[in-house]
Protein backbone atom coordinates (compact mmCIF):
# COMPACT_ATOMS: atom_id res chain seq x y z
CA UNK A 1 0.00 0.00 0.00
CA UNK A 2 1.51 3.31 -0.73
CA UNK A 3 0.03 6.94 0.63
CA UNK A 4 1.74 10.11 -0.66
CA UNK A 5 0.40 12.73 0.86
CA UNK A 6 0.58 16.84 0.45
CA UNK A 7 3.96 16.55 -2.04
CA UNK A 8 5.40 19.60 -2.40
CA UNK A 9 8.41 19.64 -4.94
CA UNK A 10 10.31 22.74 -6.35
CA UNK A 11 13.34 23.37 -8.79
CA UNK A 12 15.41 25.99 -8.64
CA UNK A 13 13.53 27.63 -5.99
CA UNK A 14 14.14 31.50 -6.73
CA UNK A 15 15.23 31.55 -9.93
CA UNK A 16 14.31 32.76 -13.11
CA UNK A 17 13.66 29.35 -14.00
CA UNK A 18 12.06 27.72 -11.00
CA UNK A 19 9.51 25.29 -11.98
CA UNK A 20 6.79 23.78 -9.20
CA UNK A 21 7.10 20.75 -10.07
CA UNK A 22 4.72 18.91 -7.55
CA UNK A 23 2.12 21.02 -5.60
CA UNK A 24 0.28 18.98 -3.36
CA UNK A 25 -0.02 16.23 -4.81
CA UNK A 26 -1.67 13.62 -2.73
CA UNK A 27 -2.45 9.80 -3.67
CA UNK A 28 -3.26 6.65 -2.39
CA UNK A 29 -2.83 3.01 -3.83
CA UNK A 30 -3.93 -0.07 -1.82
CA UNK A 31 -2.32 -3.12 -1.69
CA UNK A 32 -3.11 -5.58 -4.93
CA UNK A 33 -3.91 -2.53 -7.23
CA UNK A 34 -2.63 -1.51 -10.61
CA UNK A 35 -2.63 2.10 -11.24
CA UNK A 36 -1.49 3.83 -14.33
CA UNK A 37 -0.64 7.45 -14.21
CA UNK A 38 -0.98 9.80 -17.43
CA UNK A 39 -0.42 13.73 -18.06
CA UNK A 40 1.01 15.98 -20.26
CA UNK A 41 4.75 16.77 -20.49
CA UNK A 42 5.42 19.21 -17.39
CA UNK A 43 2.53 17.60 -15.25
CA UNK A 44 4.64 16.10 -12.78
CA UNK A 45 4.42 12.41 -12.96
CA UNK A 46 8.17 11.16 -13.48
CA UNK A 47 9.10 13.75 -10.25
CA UNK A 48 6.02 12.01 -8.78
CA UNK A 49 8.14 8.56 -9.37
CA UNK A 50 10.78 9.59 -8.46
CA UNK A 51 10.05 11.39 -5.24
CA UNK A 52 8.26 7.87 -4.14
CA UNK A 53 11.36 6.20 -5.09
CA UNK A 54 13.94 8.45 -3.32
CA UNK A 55 15.76 9.79 -6.40
CA UNK A 56 13.77 13.36 -5.55
CA UNK A 57 13.60 14.31 -2.12
CA UNK A 58 9.95 15.99 -1.23
CA UNK A 59 10.54 19.63 0.15
CA UNK A 60 7.04 18.97 2.33
CA UNK A 61 4.77 16.37 2.27
CA UNK A 62 4.59 12.69 3.43
CA UNK A 63 5.33 9.29 2.04
CA UNK A 64 4.37 5.80 3.59
CA UNK A 65 4.55 2.09 2.05
CA UNK A 66 2.65 0.25 4.25
CA UNK A 67 2.59 2.35 7.30
CA UNK A 68 6.48 3.08 7.08
CA UNK A 69 7.09 6.51 6.66
CA UNK A 70 9.59 6.38 4.14
CA UNK A 71 9.74 10.08 3.24
CA UNK A 72 13.37 11.04 4.52
CA UNK A 73 14.39 7.52 3.37
CA UNK A 74 17.36 7.41 0.88
CA UNK A 75 16.58 5.27 -2.53
CA UNK A 76 18.54 2.22 -1.12
CA UNK A 77 16.68 1.69 1.90
CA UNK A 78 13.45 2.02 0.48
CA UNK A 79 14.06 -0.97 -1.77
CA UNK A 80 13.26 -3.62 -0.02
CA UNK A 81 9.78 -1.93 -0.04
CA UNK A 82 10.10 -0.76 -3.91
CA UNK A 83 10.73 -2.51 -6.98
CA UNK A 84 11.45 -0.25 -10.26
CA UNK A 85 11.84 -0.51 -14.04
CA UNK A 86 13.21 2.34 -15.60
CA UNK A 87 12.47 4.26 -19.01
CA UNK A 88 16.08 3.83 -20.70
CA UNK A 89 16.66 0.27 -20.73
CA UNK A 90 19.97 0.92 -20.60
CA UNK A 91 19.17 2.25 -17.16
CA UNK A 92 17.64 -0.30 -15.23
CA UNK A 93 20.00 -3.45 -16.01
CA UNK A 94 23.87 -3.20 -15.61
CA UNK A 95 25.77 -3.73 -18.91
CA UNK A 96 28.83 -4.88 -17.72
CA UNK A 97 27.37 -7.63 -15.86
CA UNK A 98 26.33 -10.74 -17.27
CA UNK A 99 22.52 -11.72 -17.08
CA UNK A 100 22.48 -14.32 -14.63
CA UNK A 101 24.55 -11.28 -12.62
CA UNK A 102 21.71 -8.63 -12.94
CA UNK A 103 19.45 -11.54 -12.06
CA UNK A 104 21.05 -12.15 -8.97
CA UNK A 105 21.35 -8.16 -7.82
CA UNK A 106 18.06 -8.05 -8.48
CA UNK A 107 17.66 -11.59 -6.30
CA UNK A 108 19.14 -9.64 -3.34
CA UNK A 109 17.21 -6.32 -3.40
CA UNK A 110 16.19 -6.31 0.24
CA UNK A 111 18.69 -8.63 1.43
CA UNK A 112 21.89 -8.20 2.95
CA UNK A 113 24.51 -8.67 0.86
CA UNK A 114 27.32 -11.18 2.47
CA UNK A 115 30.15 -13.14 1.49
CA UNK A 116 28.19 -15.97 0.29
CA UNK A 117 28.38 -16.16 -4.14
CA UNK A 118 26.55 -13.84 -6.13
CA UNK A 119 24.99 -16.34 -8.53
CA UNK A 120 23.55 -19.46 -6.58
CA UNK A 121 23.38 -22.99 -8.31
CA UNK A 122 19.56 -23.64 -7.04
CA UNK A 123 18.84 -19.74 -8.03
CA UNK A 124 20.16 -20.36 -11.66
CA UNK A 125 17.76 -23.27 -12.70
CA UNK A 126 15.37 -20.32 -11.28
CA UNK A 127 16.52 -17.55 -13.55
CA UNK A 128 16.73 -20.11 -16.57
CA UNK A 129 13.15 -20.82 -15.94
CA UNK A 130 11.74 -17.60 -15.29
CA UNK A 131 13.72 -16.68 -18.13
CA UNK A 132 12.58 -19.10 -20.81
CA UNK A 133 8.55 -17.43 -20.21
CA UNK A 134 9.79 -14.72 -22.19
CA UNK A 135 10.00 -16.95 -24.94
CA UNK A 136 13.42 -14.45 -26.04
CA UNK A 137 15.72 -17.76 -25.97
CA UNK A 138 17.92 -15.87 -23.45
CA UNK A 139 17.53 -18.97 -21.09
CA UNK A 140 20.56 -20.03 -22.85
CA UNK A 141 22.52 -16.63 -22.47
CA UNK A 142 22.79 -16.74 -18.60
CA UNK A 143 26.51 -15.70 -18.68
CA UNK A 144 26.49 -12.94 -22.09
CA UNK A 145 26.63 -9.78 -20.98
CA UNK A 146 23.65 -8.15 -21.13
CA UNK A 147 24.59 -4.83 -22.63
CA UNK A 148 24.54 -7.40 -25.38
CA UNK A 149 20.76 -7.48 -25.39
CA UNK A 150 17.97 -5.65 -27.08
CA UNK A 151 16.33 -2.66 -25.23
CA UNK A 152 13.26 -4.76 -25.63
CA UNK A 153 15.45 -7.66 -24.52
CA UNK A 154 16.92 -5.76 -21.37
CA UNK A 155 13.56 -3.93 -20.26
CA UNK A 156 11.61 -7.63 -20.15
CA UNK A 157 14.78 -8.88 -17.87
CA UNK A 158 14.53 -5.72 -15.98
CA UNK A 159 10.38 -6.47 -15.43
CA UNK A 160 11.51 -10.47 -14.45
CA UNK A 161 14.38 -8.80 -12.09
CA UNK A 162 11.38 -6.44 -10.46
CA UNK A 163 9.32 -9.35 -9.69
CA UNK A 164 11.96 -11.83 -8.46
CA UNK A 165 11.25 -10.50 -4.65
CA UNK A 166 8.29 -9.42 -2.77
CA UNK A 167 8.00 -5.82 -2.88
CA UNK A 168 5.10 -3.55 -1.39
CA UNK A 169 5.11 -1.45 -4.76
CA UNK A 170 6.52 -1.85 -8.18
CA UNK A 171 6.87 1.54 -10.07
CA UNK A 172 6.93 1.43 -14.17
CA UNK A 173 8.18 4.76 -15.43
CA UNK A 174 7.26 4.98 -18.76
CA UNK A 175 8.95 1.96 -19.27
CA UNK A 176 7.84 0.88 -22.94
CA UNK A 177 8.75 4.78 -24.57
CA UNK A 178 12.13 4.23 -25.77
CA UNK A 179 11.16 0.68 -27.54
CA UNK A 180 10.07 0.52 -30.90
CA UNK A 181 5.88 -0.53 -31.24
CA UNK A 182 5.88 -4.16 -31.78
CA UNK A 183 8.44 -4.19 -28.47
CA UNK A 184 6.36 -2.00 -26.26
CA UNK A 185 3.34 -4.17 -27.06
CA UNK A 186 5.18 -7.40 -25.69
CA UNK A 187 6.62 -5.83 -22.60
CA UNK A 188 3.17 -4.34 -21.81
CA UNK A 189 1.50 -7.62 -22.54
CA UNK A 190 4.36 -8.87 -20.12
CA UNK A 191 4.16 -6.66 -17.59
CA UNK A 192 -0.04 -7.07 -17.21
CA UNK A 193 1.05 -11.00 -16.74
CA UNK A 194 3.63 -10.21 -14.57
CA UNK A 195 1.44 -7.95 -12.10
CA UNK A 196 -1.27 -9.89 -12.43
CA UNK A 197 0.51 -13.62 -11.46
CA UNK A 198 2.58 -11.90 -8.26
CA UNK A 199 -0.37 -9.61 -7.51
CA UNK A 200 1.53 -6.94 -7.14
CA UNK A 201 0.53 -3.19 -6.06
CA UNK A 202 1.29 -1.45 -9.18
CA UNK A 203 2.08 2.05 -10.28
CA UNK A 204 2.79 2.71 -14.29
CA UNK A 205 3.25 6.21 -15.69
CA UNK A 206 2.73 6.28 -19.28
CA UNK A 207 2.27 8.85 -22.08
CA UNK A 208 -0.28 6.98 -23.71
CA UNK A 209 -3.78 7.06 -22.89
CA UNK A 210 -4.47 4.26 -25.03
CA UNK A 211 -2.02 1.71 -22.62
CA UNK A 212 -3.60 3.79 -19.75
CA UNK A 213 -6.95 2.96 -20.49
CA UNK A 214 -5.68 -1.32 -21.40
CA UNK A 215 -4.06 -2.13 -18.37
CA UNK A 216 -4.70 -1.82 -14.68
CA UNK A 217 -7.79 -1.14 -12.38
CA UNK A 218 -7.35 2.81 -12.11
CA UNK A 219 -6.64 5.48 -14.35
CA UNK A 220 -4.52 8.99 -12.42
CA UNK A 221 -4.42 12.07 -14.50
CA UNK A 222 -2.20 14.64 -13.28
CA UNK A 223 -1.87 18.06 -14.20
CA UNK A 224 0.86 20.95 -12.99
CA UNK A 225 1.58 18.73 -9.98
CA UNK A 226 -1.53 17.47 -8.81
CA UNK A 227 -4.09 14.88 -9.36
CA UNK A 228 -6.69 16.29 -11.65
CA UNK A 229 -8.40 12.93 -12.37
CA UNK A 230 -9.30 8.91 -10.93
CA UNK A 231 -11.25 7.20 -12.56
CA UNK A 232 -11.84 3.29 -12.13
CA UNK A 233 -14.34 0.34 -11.88
CA UNK A 234 -17.62 0.86 -14.30
CA UNK A 235 -16.59 4.61 -14.88
CA UNK A 236 -13.21 3.55 -16.21
CA UNK A 237 -14.66 0.86 -18.32
CA UNK A 238 -16.39 2.90 -20.23
CA UNK A 239 -13.82 5.49 -20.88
CA UNK A 240 -12.12 5.86 -24.20
CA UNK A 241 -9.37 7.94 -25.49
CA UNK A 242 -11.45 11.09 -26.76
CA UNK A 243 -13.97 10.93 -23.26
CA UNK A 244 -10.48 11.16 -21.26
CA UNK A 245 -9.48 13.88 -23.41
CA UNK A 246 -12.94 15.73 -22.89
CA UNK A 247 -12.59 14.91 -19.55
CA UNK A 248 -9.12 16.41 -19.09
CA UNK A 249 -10.54 19.25 -20.69
CA UNK A 250 -13.38 20.17 -18.42
CA UNK A 251 -11.80 19.79 -15.16
CA UNK A 252 -9.03 22.47 -16.56
CA UNK A 253 -11.40 24.39 -18.53
CA UNK A 254 -8.37 24.83 -21.13
CA UNK A 255 -7.48 23.24 -24.78
CA UNK A 256 -4.40 20.48 -24.33
CA UNK A 257 -1.47 21.63 -25.92
CA UNK A 258 0.36 18.50 -25.79
CA UNK A 259 -0.51 16.11 -28.97
CA UNK A 260 2.04 13.40 -27.37
CA UNK A 261 -1.09 12.70 -25.28
CA UNK A 262 -3.08 11.43 -28.68
CA UNK A 263 -0.75 9.24 -29.78
CA UNK A 264 -0.96 5.81 -28.48
CA UNK B 1 69.30 -9.34 -21.22
CA UNK B 2 71.22 -11.17 -18.45
CA UNK B 3 69.47 -13.78 -15.83
CA UNK B 4 69.88 -11.18 -13.10
CA UNK B 5 67.77 -8.33 -15.00
CA UNK B 6 65.57 -10.66 -16.30
CA UNK B 7 64.87 -11.56 -12.56
CA UNK B 8 64.65 -8.35 -11.83
CA UNK B 9 61.94 -7.29 -14.02
CA UNK B 10 59.80 -10.27 -13.20
CA UNK B 11 60.16 -9.37 -8.98
CA UNK B 12 59.79 -5.46 -10.08
CA UNK B 13 56.92 -6.39 -11.98
CA UNK B 14 55.09 -8.78 -9.84
CA UNK B 15 55.19 -5.71 -7.15
CA UNK B 16 53.56 -3.49 -9.57
CA UNK B 17 50.61 -5.90 -10.56
CA UNK B 18 49.05 -5.25 -6.86
CA UNK B 19 49.34 -2.10 -7.52
CA UNK B 20 47.46 -2.87 -10.80
CA UNK B 21 45.15 -5.10 -9.18
CA UNK B 22 44.18 -1.95 -7.17
CA UNK B 23 44.27 0.48 -9.83
CA UNK B 24 41.76 -2.14 -11.93
CA UNK B 25 39.42 -1.85 -8.75
CA UNK B 26 39.15 1.76 -8.90
CA UNK B 27 39.74 3.01 -12.67
CA UNK B 28 37.74 -0.14 -13.91
CA UNK B 29 35.36 -1.33 -11.62
CA UNK B 30 34.37 1.54 -9.32
CA UNK B 31 34.83 4.25 -12.32
CA UNK B 32 37.05 5.87 -9.97
CA UNK B 33 39.95 7.64 -11.26
CA UNK B 34 42.29 7.37 -7.95
CA UNK B 35 45.46 9.38 -8.27
CA UNK B 36 45.60 8.59 -3.98
CA UNK B 37 48.09 5.33 -4.79
CA UNK B 38 51.28 7.78 -5.93
CA UNK B 39 50.92 8.77 -2.15
CA UNK B 40 49.68 4.92 -0.45
CA UNK B 41 52.28 3.13 -2.58
CA UNK B 42 55.42 4.95 -0.29
CA UNK B 43 52.93 5.20 2.41
CA UNK B 44 52.74 1.72 2.30
CA UNK B 45 56.95 1.39 1.88
CA UNK B 46 57.01 4.01 4.94
CA UNK B 47 54.43 2.31 7.34
CA UNK B 48 56.69 -0.92 6.76
CA UNK B 49 59.95 0.75 6.90
CA UNK B 50 59.90 2.32 9.90
CA UNK B 51 58.27 -0.45 12.07
CA UNK B 52 61.16 -2.92 10.84
CA UNK B 53 63.91 -0.76 11.47
CA UNK B 54 62.38 -0.19 15.25
CA UNK B 55 62.27 -3.92 15.41
CA UNK B 56 58.72 -5.44 14.52
CA UNK B 57 58.10 -8.44 13.06
CA UNK B 58 58.20 -7.80 9.28
CA UNK B 59 54.79 -9.96 8.30
CA UNK B 60 53.41 -7.53 11.37
CA UNK B 61 54.79 -4.13 9.75
CA UNK B 62 53.88 -5.52 6.31
CA UNK B 63 50.00 -6.18 7.80
CA UNK B 64 49.89 -2.70 9.25
CA UNK B 65 51.28 -1.08 5.90
CA UNK B 66 48.14 -2.67 4.11
CA UNK B 67 46.02 -1.27 6.76
CA UNK B 68 47.60 2.10 6.51
CA UNK B 69 46.98 2.06 2.32
CA UNK B 70 43.27 0.70 3.03
CA UNK B 71 42.75 3.70 5.26
CA UNK B 72 44.22 6.27 2.91
CA UNK B 73 41.86 4.76 0.44
CA UNK B 74 38.97 5.30 2.75
CA UNK B 75 39.49 8.62 3.35
CA UNK B 76 39.61 9.47 -0.49
CA UNK B 77 36.38 7.68 -0.46
CA UNK B 78 34.86 9.76 2.21
CA UNK B 79 35.94 12.90 0.82
CA UNK B 80 33.99 11.96 -2.46
CA UNK B 81 31.04 10.10 -0.81
CA UNK B 82 30.82 12.33 2.46
CA UNK B 83 32.00 15.72 1.59
CA UNK B 84 30.75 15.31 -2.22
CA UNK B 85 34.10 16.05 -3.14
CA UNK B 86 34.82 15.23 -7.20
CA UNK B 87 36.63 12.12 -7.74
CA UNK B 88 39.60 12.47 -9.19
CA UNK B 89 40.26 15.99 -6.85
CA UNK B 90 39.60 14.01 -3.99
CA UNK B 91 42.43 11.94 -4.55
CA UNK B 92 44.75 14.64 -5.77
CA UNK B 93 44.14 15.98 -2.40
CA UNK B 94 44.56 12.87 -0.60
CA UNK B 95 48.06 12.64 -2.70
CA UNK B 96 49.71 15.85 -1.52
CA UNK B 97 48.25 15.15 2.01
CA UNK B 98 50.20 11.75 2.26
CA UNK B 99 53.12 13.51 0.74
CA UNK B 100 53.43 15.08 4.28
CA UNK B 101 52.02 12.22 5.99
CA UNK B 102 54.71 10.07 4.89
CA UNK B 103 57.83 12.00 5.11
CA UNK B 104 56.26 12.41 8.92
CA UNK B 105 56.29 8.99 9.75
CA UNK B 106 59.38 8.14 8.48
CA UNK B 107 61.08 11.36 10.34
CA UNK B 108 62.79 12.04 6.90
CA UNK B 109 62.85 11.66 3.51
CA UNK B 110 64.17 8.07 3.64
CA UNK B 111 64.40 4.78 6.11
CA UNK B 112 66.94 2.59 4.93
CA UNK B 113 66.82 -1.42 5.71
CA UNK B 114 70.12 -2.70 5.24
CA UNK B 115 71.00 -5.56 7.48
CA UNK B 116 67.05 -5.77 8.85
CA UNK B 117 65.43 -9.14 8.82
CA UNK B 118 62.66 -8.36 6.16
CA UNK B 119 59.52 -10.90 4.76
CA UNK B 120 61.97 -11.85 2.14
CA UNK B 121 65.34 -13.00 4.77
CA UNK B 122 62.85 -14.36 6.71
CA UNK B 123 61.50 -16.51 3.95
CA UNK B 124 65.22 -17.11 1.66
CA UNK B 125 65.74 -21.06 2.02
CA UNK B 126 69.25 -21.05 2.17
CA UNK B 127 69.64 -23.05 -1.12
CA UNK B 128 68.34 -20.67 -3.21
CA UNK B 129 70.20 -17.20 -4.52
CA UNK B 130 67.89 -14.23 -2.66
CA UNK B 131 67.28 -12.34 -6.71
CA UNK B 132 65.34 -15.70 -7.06
CA UNK B 133 64.01 -16.52 -3.88
CA UNK B 134 62.19 -12.77 -3.87
CA UNK B 135 60.19 -13.34 -7.68
CA UNK B 136 59.03 -16.45 -5.56
CA UNK B 137 57.78 -15.35 -2.86
CA UNK B 138 56.52 -12.15 -4.84
CA UNK B 139 54.74 -14.80 -7.05
CA UNK B 140 53.17 -16.56 -3.81
CA UNK B 141 51.77 -13.11 -2.68
CA UNK B 142 50.27 -11.91 -6.20
CA UNK B 143 48.82 -15.47 -7.22
CA UNK B 144 46.74 -15.64 -3.53
CA UNK B 145 45.94 -11.35 -3.99
CA UNK B 146 44.15 -12.93 -7.33
CA UNK B 147 42.69 -15.77 -5.91
CA UNK B 148 41.22 -13.46 -3.18
CA UNK B 149 39.53 -11.06 -5.44
CA UNK B 150 38.39 -13.29 -7.87
CA UNK B 151 36.22 -14.74 -4.84
CA UNK B 152 34.93 -11.73 -3.68
CA UNK B 153 34.26 -10.25 -6.40
CA UNK B 154 31.56 -13.22 -6.97
CA UNK B 155 30.30 -12.85 -3.73
CA UNK B 156 27.24 -10.86 -2.95
CA UNK B 157 29.38 -7.86 -1.69
CA UNK B 158 31.61 -8.12 -4.40
CA UNK B 159 28.88 -8.17 -7.00
CA UNK B 160 27.56 -5.01 -5.39
CA UNK B 161 30.66 -3.09 -5.74
CA UNK B 162 30.74 -3.92 -9.41
CA UNK B 163 27.09 -2.85 -9.65
CA UNK B 164 28.19 0.65 -8.29
CA UNK B 165 30.78 1.15 -10.74
CA UNK B 166 28.93 0.47 -13.66
CA UNK B 167 25.42 1.62 -13.20
CA UNK B 168 25.14 3.71 -9.82
CA UNK B 169 21.35 4.28 -9.89
CA UNK B 170 20.48 0.47 -10.76
CA UNK B 171 22.42 -0.56 -7.74
CA UNK B 172 20.80 2.01 -5.54
CA UNK B 173 17.15 1.07 -6.91
CA UNK B 174 18.25 -2.71 -6.01
CA UNK B 175 18.94 -1.70 -2.48
CA UNK B 176 22.74 -1.54 -2.76
CA UNK B 177 24.39 1.31 -0.36
CA UNK B 178 26.38 2.25 -3.32
CA UNK B 179 28.33 4.85 -0.81
CA UNK B 180 29.37 2.14 1.39
CA UNK B 181 30.55 0.32 -2.07
CA UNK B 182 32.61 3.02 -2.64
CA UNK B 183 34.50 3.88 0.62
CA UNK B 184 34.38 -0.53 0.58
CA UNK B 185 36.00 -0.28 -2.86
CA UNK B 186 38.42 2.22 -2.59
CA UNK B 187 39.88 0.66 0.68
CA UNK B 188 40.59 -2.65 -0.90
CA UNK B 189 42.14 -1.10 -4.14
CA UNK B 190 44.57 0.90 -1.70
CA UNK B 191 45.34 -1.77 0.55
CA UNK B 192 46.73 -3.89 -2.17
CA UNK B 193 48.66 -0.81 -3.39
CA UNK B 194 49.95 -0.42 0.53
CA UNK B 195 51.23 -3.91 0.34
CA UNK B 196 52.63 -3.27 -2.49
CA UNK B 197 54.81 -0.31 -1.14
CA UNK B 198 55.50 -2.40 1.35
CA UNK B 199 57.15 -5.33 -0.58
CA UNK B 200 59.17 -2.60 -2.57
CA UNK B 201 60.60 -0.95 0.55
CA UNK B 202 61.94 -5.12 1.86
CA UNK B 203 63.53 -5.85 -1.64
CA UNK B 204 64.83 -2.13 -2.47
CA UNK B 205 67.28 -1.85 0.71
CA UNK B 206 64.47 0.79 2.04
CA UNK B 207 61.83 3.30 1.93
CA UNK B 208 62.37 6.45 -0.01
CA UNK B 209 59.81 10.02 -0.32
CA UNK B 210 59.97 10.00 -4.00
CA UNK B 211 59.40 5.82 -4.71
CA UNK B 212 55.70 7.00 -5.27
CA UNK B 213 56.66 9.54 -7.99
CA UNK B 214 54.36 7.87 -10.98
CA UNK B 215 52.99 5.12 -9.44
CA UNK B 216 49.20 5.40 -10.87
CA UNK B 217 51.11 5.85 -14.75
CA UNK B 218 52.88 2.28 -13.82
CA UNK B 219 49.27 1.03 -12.52
CA UNK B 220 47.40 2.55 -15.66
CA UNK B 221 49.77 1.15 -18.13
CA UNK B 222 49.97 -2.80 -16.53
CA UNK B 223 46.06 -1.94 -16.53
CA UNK B 224 45.93 -0.83 -20.20
CA UNK B 225 48.51 -3.18 -21.60
CA UNK B 226 46.97 -6.24 -19.64
CA UNK B 227 43.41 -5.40 -21.59
CA UNK B 228 45.23 -4.97 -24.94
CA UNK B 229 47.16 -8.81 -24.57
CA UNK B 230 43.90 -10.17 -22.82
CA UNK B 231 40.73 -8.25 -23.32
CA UNK B 232 38.15 -9.88 -21.42
CA UNK B 233 35.78 -7.99 -18.99
CA UNK B 234 34.70 -11.49 -16.82
CA UNK B 235 36.56 -10.78 -13.47
CA UNK B 236 38.47 -13.82 -13.44
CA UNK B 237 40.53 -12.96 -17.14
CA UNK B 238 40.99 -9.28 -16.45
CA UNK B 239 42.68 -9.89 -13.06
CA UNK B 240 44.58 -11.99 -14.49
CA UNK B 241 45.26 -9.52 -17.69
CA UNK B 242 46.68 -6.81 -15.20
CA UNK B 243 48.83 -9.31 -13.35
CA UNK B 244 50.27 -10.33 -17.36
CA UNK B 245 50.28 -6.81 -18.02
CA UNK B 246 52.07 -5.19 -15.19
CA UNK B 247 54.83 -8.01 -15.87
CA UNK B 248 54.87 -7.60 -19.97
CA UNK B 249 55.53 -3.53 -19.36
CA UNK B 250 57.95 -4.16 -16.76
CA UNK B 251 60.16 -6.45 -19.64
CA UNK B 252 59.18 -3.75 -22.52
CA UNK B 253 61.47 -1.12 -19.79
CA UNK B 254 63.82 -3.23 -18.94
CA UNK B 255 64.36 -4.24 -22.25
CA UNK B 256 64.68 -0.38 -23.86
CA UNK B 257 66.89 0.46 -20.73
CA UNK B 258 69.60 -2.63 -21.16
CA UNK B 259 69.89 -2.14 -24.82
CA UNK B 260 72.93 -0.25 -25.12
CA UNK B 261 71.96 0.60 -29.29
CA UNK B 262 68.95 1.88 -28.47
CA UNK B 263 70.73 4.99 -25.81
CA UNK B 264 68.29 5.10 -23.38
CA UNK B 265 69.40 5.64 -20.03
CA UNK B 266 67.67 5.16 -16.71
CA UNK B 267 66.21 9.09 -16.77
CA UNK B 268 64.26 8.27 -19.66
CA UNK B 269 62.03 5.23 -17.65
CA UNK B 270 58.74 8.05 -17.96
CA UNK B 271 59.24 8.92 -21.61
CA UNK B 272 59.46 5.54 -22.28
CA UNK B 273 56.25 4.60 -20.23
CA UNK B 274 54.24 7.47 -21.69
CA UNK B 275 55.00 5.94 -25.26
CA UNK B 276 54.45 2.16 -24.31
CA UNK B 277 50.60 3.17 -22.99
CA UNK B 278 50.52 5.13 -25.79
CA UNK B 279 50.97 2.63 -28.17
CA UNK B 280 48.92 0.24 -25.84
CA UNK B 281 45.80 2.07 -26.40
CA UNK B 282 46.37 2.90 -30.24
CA UNK B 283 46.76 -0.63 -30.87
CA UNK B 284 43.08 -1.44 -30.22
CA UNK B 285 41.78 0.93 -32.53
CA UNK B 286 44.08 -0.05 -34.92
CA UNK B 287 42.61 -3.17 -34.96
CA UNK B 288 39.16 -2.43 -34.91
CA UNK B 289 40.12 -0.11 -37.99
CA UNK B 290 41.32 -3.30 -39.54
CA UNK B 291 38.83 -6.04 -38.72
CA UNK B 292 36.24 -3.74 -39.91
CA UNK B 293 37.88 -2.81 -43.56
CA UNK B 294 37.80 -6.71 -44.21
Amino acid sequence: MLSAQDLFITFNPDTPIETRALRGMSLEIPAGQFVTVIGSNGAGKSTFLNAISGDLGVDTGRIAIDNLDVTRRPVWERAERVARVFQDPMAGTCEDLTIEENMALAQQRGTRRGLRGAVKQAERAMYRERLATLGLGLENRLTDRIGLLSGGQRQAVSLLMAALQPSRILLLDEHTAALDPRTADFVLQLTARIVTENKLTTMMVTHSMRQALDVGQRTVMLHQGQVVLDVSGEERARLDVPDLLQMFEKVRGEKLADDALLLS
Amino acid sequence: MSLFSLLGAVEIGLIFSLVALGVYISFRLLRFPDLTVDGSFPLGGAVCAILISTGTNPWLATLAATAAGALAGLVTGWLNVKLKIMDLLASILMMIALYSVNLRIMGGPNVPLINDTTLFTLLQPDSIPDYVARPMVLFVVVVLAKLALDWFFATERGLAIRATGSNARMARAQGVNTGAMVLLGMAISNALVGLAGALFAQTQGGSDISMGIGTIVIGLAAVIVGESILPSRRTVYATLAVIVGAIVYRFFIAAALNSDFIGLKAQDLNLVTAALVTVALVIPQLKRKLSSRK
